[in-house]
Protein backbone atom coordinates (compact mmCIF):
# COMPACT_ATOMS: atom_id res chain seq x y z
CA UNK A 1 0.00 0.00 0.00
CA UNK A 2 1.60 3.22 -1.12
CA UNK A 3 -0.82 5.59 0.57
CA UNK A 4 0.25 7.02 3.88
CA UNK A 5 -3.28 8.17 4.73
CA UNK A 6 -6.50 6.47 3.88
CA UNK A 7 -9.74 8.17 4.92
CA UNK A 8 -13.13 6.54 4.68
CA UNK A 9 -16.40 8.21 5.69
CA UNK A 10 -14.41 10.52 7.93
CA UNK A 11 -16.68 12.92 9.75
CA UNK A 12 -16.24 15.66 12.27
CA UNK A 13 -19.07 17.33 14.13
CA UNK A 14 -18.88 20.29 16.49
CA UNK A 15 -21.92 20.97 18.67
CA UNK A 16 -24.14 19.03 16.32
CA UNK A 17 -22.85 20.87 13.24
CA UNK A 18 -21.11 18.66 10.74
CA UNK A 19 -18.03 20.47 9.48
CA UNK A 20 -16.34 17.62 7.65
CA UNK A 21 -17.67 14.60 5.81
CA UNK A 22 -15.21 12.94 3.47
CA UNK A 23 -16.29 9.73 1.78
CA UNK A 24 -12.89 8.66 0.66
CA UNK A 25 -9.46 10.24 0.33
CA UNK A 26 -6.04 8.71 -0.13
CA UNK A 27 -2.86 10.63 0.35
CA UNK A 28 0.17 9.10 -1.29
CA UNK A 29 3.51 8.69 0.40
CA UNK A 30 5.84 11.52 -0.56
CA UNK A 31 3.28 13.48 -2.53
CA UNK A 32 2.47 17.16 -2.13
CA UNK A 33 -1.28 17.53 -1.84
CA UNK A 34 -2.86 20.97 -1.89
CA UNK A 35 -6.15 21.22 -0.06
CA UNK A 36 -8.10 24.02 -1.68
CA UNK A 37 -11.39 25.59 -0.79
CA UNK A 38 -13.01 28.74 0.55
CA UNK A 39 -13.10 29.63 4.24
CA UNK A 40 -15.24 27.29 6.26
CA UNK A 41 -14.74 24.40 3.86
CA UNK A 42 -13.31 22.20 6.62
CA UNK A 43 -9.68 22.43 5.53
CA UNK A 44 -8.25 23.14 8.98
CA UNK A 45 -10.45 20.49 10.56
CA UNK A 46 -9.07 17.98 8.09
CA UNK A 47 -5.50 18.89 9.09
CA UNK A 48 -6.24 18.56 12.80
CA UNK A 49 -7.58 15.09 12.13
CA UNK A 50 -4.56 14.19 10.01
CA UNK A 51 -2.34 15.35 12.88
CA UNK A 52 -4.35 13.24 15.37
CA UNK A 53 -5.13 16.39 17.37
CA UNK A 54 -8.83 15.59 17.40
CA UNK A 55 -10.86 12.43 17.35
CA UNK A 56 -13.19 12.13 14.39
CA UNK A 57 -16.85 11.79 15.28
CA UNK A 58 -17.21 9.07 12.67
CA UNK A 59 -15.41 7.06 10.02
CA UNK A 60 -11.89 5.73 9.85
CA UNK A 61 -8.55 7.39 9.53
CA UNK A 62 -5.80 4.99 8.55
CA UNK A 63 -2.22 6.16 8.88
CA UNK A 64 0.58 3.99 7.56
CA UNK A 65 -1.63 0.93 7.54
CA UNK A 66 -2.96 1.42 11.05
CA UNK A 67 -6.40 2.63 12.03
CA UNK A 68 -6.67 3.75 15.61
CA UNK A 69 -10.01 4.47 17.17
CA UNK A 70 -8.92 5.95 20.45
CA UNK A 71 -5.65 7.68 21.26
CA UNK A 72 -2.82 7.53 18.76
CA UNK A 73 0.45 6.21 20.18
CA UNK A 74 3.11 8.85 20.72
CA UNK A 75 5.56 7.43 18.18
CA UNK A 76 2.86 7.66 15.48
CA UNK A 77 1.90 11.18 16.47
CA UNK A 78 5.52 12.25 16.30
CA UNK A 79 5.79 11.32 12.62
CA UNK A 80 3.39 14.13 11.71
CA UNK A 81 3.50 17.83 12.51
CA UNK A 82 1.65 21.00 11.54
CA UNK A 83 2.67 24.55 10.81
CA UNK A 84 -0.31 26.79 11.50
CA UNK A 85 -1.31 30.08 9.96
CA UNK A 86 -0.14 31.87 13.08
CA UNK A 87 3.40 30.92 14.03
CA UNK A 88 2.51 30.13 17.70
CA UNK A 89 6.09 30.52 18.87
CA UNK A 90 6.90 30.00 22.52
CA UNK A 91 8.09 32.89 24.69
CA UNK A 92 11.67 31.78 24.38
CA UNK A 93 14.65 32.54 22.18
CA UNK A 94 14.67 31.81 18.46
CA UNK A 95 17.06 28.90 18.96
CA UNK A 96 14.99 27.45 21.82
CA UNK A 97 11.95 27.52 19.54
CA UNK A 98 13.87 25.95 16.67
CA UNK A 99 14.99 23.03 18.82
CA UNK A 100 11.80 22.66 20.90
CA UNK A 101 10.36 19.65 19.07
CA UNK A 102 13.70 17.88 19.12
CA UNK A 103 14.05 18.42 22.86
CA UNK A 104 10.59 16.91 23.37
CA UNK A 105 12.08 13.80 21.79
CA UNK A 106 15.19 13.98 23.95
CA UNK A 107 17.29 14.95 20.94
CA UNK A 108 19.63 17.82 20.27
CA UNK A 109 20.50 19.85 17.23
CA UNK A 110 24.23 19.87 16.50
CA UNK A 111 25.72 23.36 16.59
CA UNK A 112 26.76 23.21 12.94
CA UNK A 113 23.31 22.12 11.86
CA UNK A 114 21.70 24.79 14.02
CA UNK A 115 23.85 27.48 12.44
CA UNK A 116 23.06 26.14 8.97
CA UNK A 117 19.34 26.40 9.76
CA UNK A 118 19.66 29.94 11.07
CA UNK A 119 21.55 30.91 7.93
CA UNK A 120 18.96 29.32 5.69
CA UNK A 121 16.21 31.18 7.57
CA UNK A 122 18.12 34.44 7.32
CA UNK A 123 17.99 34.68 11.11
CA UNK A 124 21.62 34.12 12.10
CA UNK A 125 21.77 37.57 13.69
CA UNK A 126 18.63 36.89 15.75
CA UNK A 127 19.53 33.50 17.25
CA UNK A 128 19.35 34.66 20.86
CA UNK A 129 16.47 37.05 20.26
CA UNK A 130 13.24 36.51 22.15
CA UNK A 131 10.79 34.96 19.66
CA UNK A 132 7.83 37.29 20.35
CA UNK A 133 9.93 40.20 19.05
CA UNK A 134 10.25 38.74 15.57
CA UNK A 135 8.34 40.12 12.62
CA UNK A 136 5.51 38.02 11.18
CA UNK A 137 7.68 36.70 8.36
CA UNK A 138 10.63 35.90 10.60
CA UNK A 139 8.36 34.18 13.10
CA UNK A 140 6.75 31.98 10.45
CA UNK A 141 10.16 31.00 9.10
CA UNK A 142 11.14 29.86 12.60
CA UNK A 143 7.85 27.97 12.97
CA UNK A 144 8.45 26.18 9.68
CA UNK A 145 12.05 25.33 10.53
CA UNK A 146 10.95 24.08 13.96
CA UNK A 147 8.78 21.55 12.13
CA UNK A 148 11.32 20.70 9.43
CA UNK A 149 14.19 19.91 11.82
CA UNK A 150 12.04 17.05 13.09
CA UNK A 151 12.17 15.50 9.59
CA UNK A 152 8.58 14.37 9.90
CA UNK A 153 7.11 11.80 7.53
CA UNK A 154 4.19 14.16 7.02
CA UNK A 155 4.27 17.94 7.11
CA UNK A 156 0.87 19.59 7.38
CA UNK A 157 0.70 23.26 6.42
CA UNK A 158 -2.35 25.28 7.41
CA UNK A 159 -2.12 28.41 5.28
CA UNK A 160 1.37 29.13 6.61
CA UNK A 161 1.94 32.08 4.30
CA UNK A 162 -1.55 33.60 4.26
CA UNK A 163 -0.47 36.70 6.19
CA UNK A 164 2.94 37.15 4.63
CA UNK A 165 4.51 39.37 2.00
CA UNK A 166 5.68 37.96 -1.35
CA UNK A 167 9.31 37.74 -0.19
CA UNK A 168 8.40 35.58 2.81
CA UNK A 169 5.91 33.53 0.82
CA UNK A 170 8.71 32.71 -1.64
CA UNK A 171 11.03 31.82 1.23
CA UNK A 172 8.49 29.51 2.87
CA UNK A 173 7.78 27.72 -0.39
CA UNK A 174 11.49 27.34 -1.09
CA UNK A 175 12.19 25.92 2.40
CA UNK A 176 9.49 23.31 1.95
CA UNK A 177 10.71 22.41 -1.52
CA UNK A 178 14.28 22.07 -0.25
CA UNK A 179 13.17 19.89 2.66
CA UNK A 180 11.46 17.52 0.24
CA UNK A 181 14.50 17.34 -2.01
CA UNK A 182 16.98 16.97 0.80
CA UNK A 183 15.36 13.79 1.95
CA UNK A 184 17.11 10.53 1.35
CA UNK A 185 16.48 9.81 -2.36
CA UNK A 186 16.02 6.12 -1.56
CA UNK A 187 13.12 6.92 0.76
CA UNK A 188 9.78 8.08 -0.55
CA UNK A 189 10.30 11.52 0.99
CA UNK A 190 8.26 13.88 3.08
CA UNK A 191 4.53 13.94 2.45
CA UNK A 192 3.14 17.46 2.29
CA UNK A 193 -0.48 18.45 2.82
CA UNK A 194 -0.72 22.14 2.11
CA UNK A 195 -3.97 23.91 2.95
CA UNK A 196 -4.36 27.14 1.08
CA UNK A 197 -7.04 29.30 -0.48
CA UNK A 198 -4.50 30.71 -2.91
CA UNK A 199 -4.87 28.82 -6.18
CA UNK A 200 -1.61 30.23 -7.52
CA UNK A 201 0.26 28.88 -4.53
CA UNK A 202 -1.42 25.50 -4.94
CA UNK A 203 -0.28 25.50 -8.55
CA UNK A 204 3.31 26.22 -7.55
CA UNK A 205 3.62 23.65 -4.76
CA UNK A 206 1.28 20.74 -5.38
CA UNK A 207 1.37 17.48 -7.30
CA UNK A 208 -2.27 16.85 -6.58
CA UNK A 209 -5.26 18.88 -5.43
CA UNK A 210 -8.18 18.10 -3.16
CA UNK A 211 -10.96 20.66 -3.42
CA UNK A 212 -13.23 20.96 -0.39
CA UNK A 213 -16.53 22.75 -0.16
CA UNK A 214 -18.81 22.83 2.86
CA UNK A 215 -16.96 19.97 4.46
CA UNK A 216 -17.23 17.72 1.42
CA UNK A 217 -14.53 16.57 -0.92
CA UNK A 218 -15.89 17.89 -4.20
CA UNK A 219 -13.03 17.08 -6.51
CA UNK A 220 -9.69 15.37 -6.37
CA UNK A 221 -7.25 15.39 -9.26
CA UNK A 222 -3.62 15.78 -10.16
CA UNK A 223 -2.64 19.42 -10.24
CA UNK A 224 -2.29 19.79 -13.99
CA UNK A 225 -5.75 18.40 -14.61
CA UNK A 226 -7.40 20.32 -11.82
CA UNK A 227 -6.13 23.68 -12.95
CA UNK A 228 -6.65 23.20 -16.68
CA UNK A 229 -9.78 21.07 -16.80
CA UNK A 230 -11.69 20.97 -13.51
CA UNK A 231 -14.39 18.34 -13.57
CA UNK A 232 -16.99 20.05 -11.40
CA UNK A 233 -18.76 23.39 -11.86
CA UNK A 234 -17.92 24.32 -8.24
CA UNK A 235 -14.18 23.89 -8.80
CA UNK A 236 -14.44 25.78 -12.05
CA UNK A 237 -16.20 28.65 -10.29
CA UNK A 238 -13.60 28.62 -7.51
CA UNK A 239 -10.78 28.77 -10.05
CA UNK A 240 -12.48 31.70 -11.77
CA UNK A 241 -12.21 33.52 -8.47
CA UNK A 242 -15.85 33.25 -7.58
CA UNK A 243 -16.43 32.39 -4.00
CA UNK A 244 -18.48 29.27 -4.02
CA UNK A 245 -20.82 29.03 -1.14
CA UNK A 246 -23.73 26.73 -0.68
CA UNK A 247 -26.18 27.94 1.88
CA UNK A 248 -27.43 24.48 2.52
CA UNK A 249 -24.93 22.56 4.57
CA UNK A 250 -24.52 18.84 4.43
CA UNK A 251 -27.60 16.88 5.05
CA UNK B 1 3.00 64.77 61.52
CA UNK B 2 5.08 64.52 64.65
CA UNK B 3 3.93 60.94 65.14
CA UNK B 4 4.99 60.15 61.60
CA UNK B 5 8.50 61.49 62.14
CA UNK B 6 8.69 59.75 65.50
CA UNK B 7 7.58 56.57 63.81
CA UNK B 8 10.29 56.81 61.20
CA UNK B 9 12.90 57.55 63.87
CA UNK B 10 11.67 54.65 65.99
CA UNK B 11 11.72 52.32 63.00
CA UNK B 12 15.28 53.30 62.26
CA UNK B 13 16.28 52.80 65.90
CA UNK B 14 14.65 49.37 66.06
CA UNK B 15 16.20 48.18 62.84
CA UNK B 16 19.71 49.48 63.45
CA UNK B 17 19.61 48.34 67.06
CA UNK B 18 18.67 44.78 66.06
CA UNK B 19 16.05 44.88 68.80
CA UNK B 20 15.66 41.23 69.88
CA UNK B 21 11.90 41.46 70.44
CA UNK B 22 11.51 42.97 66.99
CA UNK B 23 13.72 40.34 65.38
CA UNK B 24 11.57 37.66 66.94
CA UNK B 25 8.37 39.20 65.60
CA UNK B 26 9.89 39.67 62.14
CA UNK B 27 11.27 36.13 62.21
CA UNK B 28 7.89 34.64 63.06
CA UNK B 29 6.14 36.77 60.44
CA UNK B 30 8.48 35.44 57.77
CA UNK B 31 8.21 31.89 59.04
CA UNK B 32 4.41 31.90 59.11
CA UNK B 33 3.89 33.73 55.83
CA UNK B 34 6.76 31.92 54.10
CA UNK B 35 5.51 28.53 55.28
CA UNK B 36 1.96 29.26 54.21
CA UNK B 37 3.11 30.60 50.85
CA UNK B 38 5.23 27.52 50.25
CA UNK B 39 2.40 25.16 51.14
CA UNK B 40 -0.17 27.07 49.12
CA UNK B 41 2.20 27.12 46.13
CA UNK B 42 2.94 23.39 46.35
CA UNK B 43 -0.77 22.60 46.44
CA UNK B 44 -2.07 25.48 44.34
CA UNK B 45 0.19 25.33 41.27
CA UNK B 46 -0.62 21.71 40.34
CA UNK B 47 -4.28 22.30 41.10
CA UNK B 48 -4.39 25.50 39.06
CA UNK B 49 -2.52 23.75 36.24
CA UNK B 50 -4.87 20.77 36.26
CA UNK B 51 -7.87 23.08 36.01
CA UNK B 52 -6.34 25.61 33.63
CA UNK B 53 -5.13 23.06 31.10
CA UNK B 54 -8.49 21.40 30.63
CA UNK B 55 -10.53 22.49 27.67
CA UNK B 56 -13.59 22.29 29.85
CA UNK B 57 -13.49 22.43 33.61
CA UNK B 58 -15.68 19.74 35.14
CA UNK B 59 -18.65 21.44 36.78
CA UNK B 60 -16.92 24.63 35.65
CA UNK B 61 -20.08 26.62 36.16
CA UNK B 62 -19.65 26.11 39.89
CA UNK B 63 -15.94 25.56 40.39
CA UNK B 64 -14.75 28.86 38.95
CA UNK B 65 -17.10 31.12 40.94
CA UNK B 66 -16.13 29.21 44.08
CA UNK B 67 -12.44 29.76 43.41
CA UNK B 68 -12.95 33.41 42.52
CA UNK B 69 -14.97 33.94 45.70
CA UNK B 70 -12.16 32.27 47.60
CA UNK B 71 -9.76 34.84 46.19
CA UNK B 72 -11.57 37.46 48.23
CA UNK B 73 -12.07 35.44 51.42
CA UNK B 74 -12.16 37.72 54.47
CA UNK B 75 -9.18 36.56 56.56
CA UNK B 76 -11.17 36.90 59.74
CA UNK B 77 -13.74 34.41 58.45
CA UNK B 78 -10.97 31.96 57.59
CA UNK B 79 -9.56 32.55 61.06
CA UNK B 80 -12.90 31.78 62.64
CA UNK B 81 -13.25 28.62 60.58
CA UNK B 82 -9.77 27.38 61.49
CA UNK B 83 -10.38 28.38 65.11
CA UNK B 84 -13.51 26.23 65.27
CA UNK B 85 -11.68 23.39 63.56
CA UNK B 86 -8.74 23.47 65.97
CA UNK B 87 -10.46 24.45 69.20
CA UNK B 88 -10.65 21.88 71.98
CA UNK B 89 -14.11 20.78 70.94
CA UNK B 90 -13.37 21.03 67.23
CA UNK B 91 -12.78 17.99 65.01
CA UNK B 92 -9.03 18.67 64.93
CA UNK B 93 -8.76 19.85 68.54
CA UNK B 94 -6.66 16.82 69.41
CA UNK B 95 -3.77 18.25 67.40
CA UNK B 96 -3.42 21.07 69.95
CA UNK B 97 -2.44 23.50 67.23
CA UNK B 98 -4.58 26.42 68.36
CA UNK B 99 -2.54 29.43 69.47
CA UNK B 100 0.59 28.06 67.81
CA UNK B 101 2.38 29.22 64.63
CA UNK B 102 1.18 26.01 62.96
CA UNK B 103 -2.43 27.17 63.25
CA UNK B 104 -1.41 30.51 61.75
CA UNK B 105 0.25 28.74 58.82
CA UNK B 106 -2.87 26.65 58.27
CA UNK B 107 -5.10 29.74 58.21
CA UNK B 108 -2.83 31.69 55.87
CA UNK B 109 -2.49 28.70 53.55
CA UNK B 110 -6.27 28.65 53.20
CA UNK B 111 -6.28 32.36 52.39
CA UNK B 112 -3.45 32.05 49.85
CA UNK B 113 -4.63 28.88 48.11
CA UNK B 114 -7.57 30.25 46.06
CA UNK B 115 -5.43 33.19 44.96
CA UNK B 116 -2.75 30.89 43.61
CA UNK B 117 -5.18 28.42 42.04
CA UNK B 118 -7.38 31.13 40.53
CA UNK B 119 -4.61 33.28 39.09
CA UNK B 120 -2.64 30.27 37.82
CA UNK B 121 -5.60 28.84 35.99
CA UNK B 122 -6.47 32.25 34.56
CA UNK B 123 -2.90 32.68 33.34
CA UNK B 124 -3.04 29.27 31.66
CA UNK B 125 -6.42 29.87 30.09
CA UNK B 126 -5.27 33.14 28.57
CA UNK B 127 -2.60 31.41 26.47
CA UNK B 128 -3.49 31.43 22.77
CA UNK B 129 -5.20 28.05 22.07
CA UNK B 130 -3.13 27.70 18.90
CA UNK B 131 -0.02 27.44 21.08
CA UNK B 132 -1.47 24.43 22.89
CA UNK B 133 -2.43 22.83 19.61
CA UNK B 134 1.01 23.59 18.18
CA UNK B 135 2.84 22.08 21.15
CA UNK B 136 0.81 18.90 20.86
CA UNK B 137 1.39 18.87 17.11
CA UNK B 138 5.14 19.04 17.75
CA UNK B 139 4.84 15.78 19.66
CA UNK B 140 4.52 16.72 23.31
CA UNK B 141 3.31 14.18 25.83
CA UNK B 142 0.67 15.28 28.32
CA UNK B 143 3.30 16.05 30.94
CA UNK B 144 5.48 17.93 28.44
CA UNK B 145 2.46 19.95 27.34
CA UNK B 146 1.62 20.86 30.94
CA UNK B 147 5.19 21.89 31.71
CA UNK B 148 5.50 23.96 28.52
CA UNK B 149 2.22 25.73 29.25
CA UNK B 150 3.36 26.52 32.80
CA UNK B 151 6.54 28.04 31.38
CA UNK B 152 4.47 30.02 28.84
CA UNK B 153 2.31 31.32 31.70
CA UNK B 154 5.26 31.92 33.99
CA UNK B 155 4.68 35.65 34.45
CA UNK B 156 1.06 35.03 35.42
CA UNK B 157 2.08 32.20 37.73
CA UNK B 158 4.62 34.43 39.43
CA UNK B 159 1.98 37.12 39.76
CA UNK B 160 -0.23 34.54 41.47
CA UNK B 161 2.46 33.85 44.05
CA UNK B 162 3.10 37.58 44.54
CA UNK B 163 -0.60 38.28 45.05
CA UNK B 164 -0.85 35.47 47.57
CA UNK B 165 2.19 36.74 49.43
CA UNK B 166 0.80 40.26 49.58
CA UNK B 167 -2.53 38.92 50.74
CA UNK B 168 -1.20 36.96 53.69
CA UNK B 169 1.75 38.99 54.96
CA UNK B 170 -0.58 41.91 55.49
CA UNK B 171 -3.58 40.09 56.96
CA UNK B 172 -4.32 40.40 60.64
CA UNK B 173 -7.74 38.83 61.21
CA UNK B 174 -6.82 35.18 60.83
CA UNK B 175 -3.49 35.18 62.66
CA UNK B 176 -5.03 37.18 65.49
CA UNK B 177 -7.86 34.68 65.98
CA UNK B 178 -5.93 31.42 65.67
CA UNK B 179 -2.57 32.66 66.96
CA UNK B 180 -3.80 34.80 69.81
CA UNK B 181 -0.99 37.38 69.54
CA UNK B 182 0.98 35.81 72.38
CA UNK B 183 4.23 37.60 73.03
CA UNK B 184 7.24 35.54 72.12
CA UNK B 185 5.08 32.80 70.64
CA UNK B 186 2.52 33.91 68.08
CA UNK B 187 3.06 37.65 67.74
CA UNK B 188 3.63 38.78 64.17
CA UNK B 189 4.04 42.26 62.71
CA UNK B 190 0.38 42.88 61.97
CA UNK B 191 -0.89 41.73 65.35
CA UNK B 192 1.86 43.70 67.07
CA UNK B 193 0.72 46.82 65.20
CA UNK B 194 -2.84 46.34 66.44
CA UNK B 195 -1.61 45.88 69.99
CA UNK B 196 0.71 48.89 70.01
CA UNK B 197 -1.97 51.08 68.46
CA UNK B 198 -4.40 50.08 71.20
CA UNK B 199 -1.77 50.85 73.81
CA UNK B 200 -1.32 54.27 72.31
CA UNK B 201 2.27 53.60 71.22
CA UNK B 202 1.64 55.14 67.85
CA UNK B 203 5.27 55.68 66.99
CA UNK B 204 6.12 52.06 67.69
CA UNK B 205 3.04 50.87 65.78
CA UNK B 206 4.03 53.03 62.86
CA UNK B 207 7.60 51.76 63.04
CA UNK B 208 6.33 48.20 62.83
CA UNK B 209 4.14 49.22 59.90
CA UNK B 210 7.13 50.68 58.11
CA UNK B 211 9.10 47.49 58.70
CA UNK B 212 6.18 45.42 57.36
CA UNK B 213 6.05 47.54 54.23
CA UNK B 214 9.81 47.25 53.89
CA UNK B 215 9.58 43.45 54.05
CA UNK B 216 6.77 43.37 51.51
CA UNK B 217 8.75 45.64 49.22
CA UNK B 218 11.89 43.53 49.56
CA UNK B 219 9.98 40.36 48.71
CA UNK B 220 8.22 41.96 45.76
CA UNK B 221 11.49 43.37 44.50
CA UNK B 222 12.91 39.86 44.58
CA UNK B 223 9.90 38.48 42.70
CA UNK B 224 10.18 41.28 40.18
CA UNK B 225 13.84 40.50 39.55
CA UNK B 226 12.88 36.86 39.05
CA UNK B 227 10.31 37.75 36.42
CA UNK B 228 12.59 40.21 34.67
CA UNK B 229 13.94 38.18 31.79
Amino acid sequence: MSSIYYLTDLQQTYNGRRVLDIDRLEIGRGEALAVLGPSGAGKSTLLRLLNFLERPSGGTLTFDGRAVADEWPLEQRRRVTTVFQRPALLHRSVVANLTYGLRLRGKKLAAAERDAWLDRLGLAHLAGQSAPRLSAGEAQRVALARALVLQPDVLLLDEPSANLDPYNIGLIERLVAEARRRDDPAATGMTIVWVTHDIFQARRVADRVAFLLNGRLVEEADAATFFTAPATPQAEAFLRGELVYEEKMLQ
Amino acid sequence: METLIDGLREALRLITGFDPALLEVVGLTLRVTGGALLLATLIGLPLGAALGLRNRIPAGGCVLPIIYTGMGLPPVVVGLFVYLLLSNRGPLGGLEWLFTPTAMIVAQTIIALPLIVGLTLTALRSIDPTVKLQVRSLGATRAQLAWTMMLEARLGVLAAVIAAFGGIISEVGAVMLVGGNIEGQTRVLTTAIVLETRRGNFALALALGIILLGLAFAANYLFHRLSDE
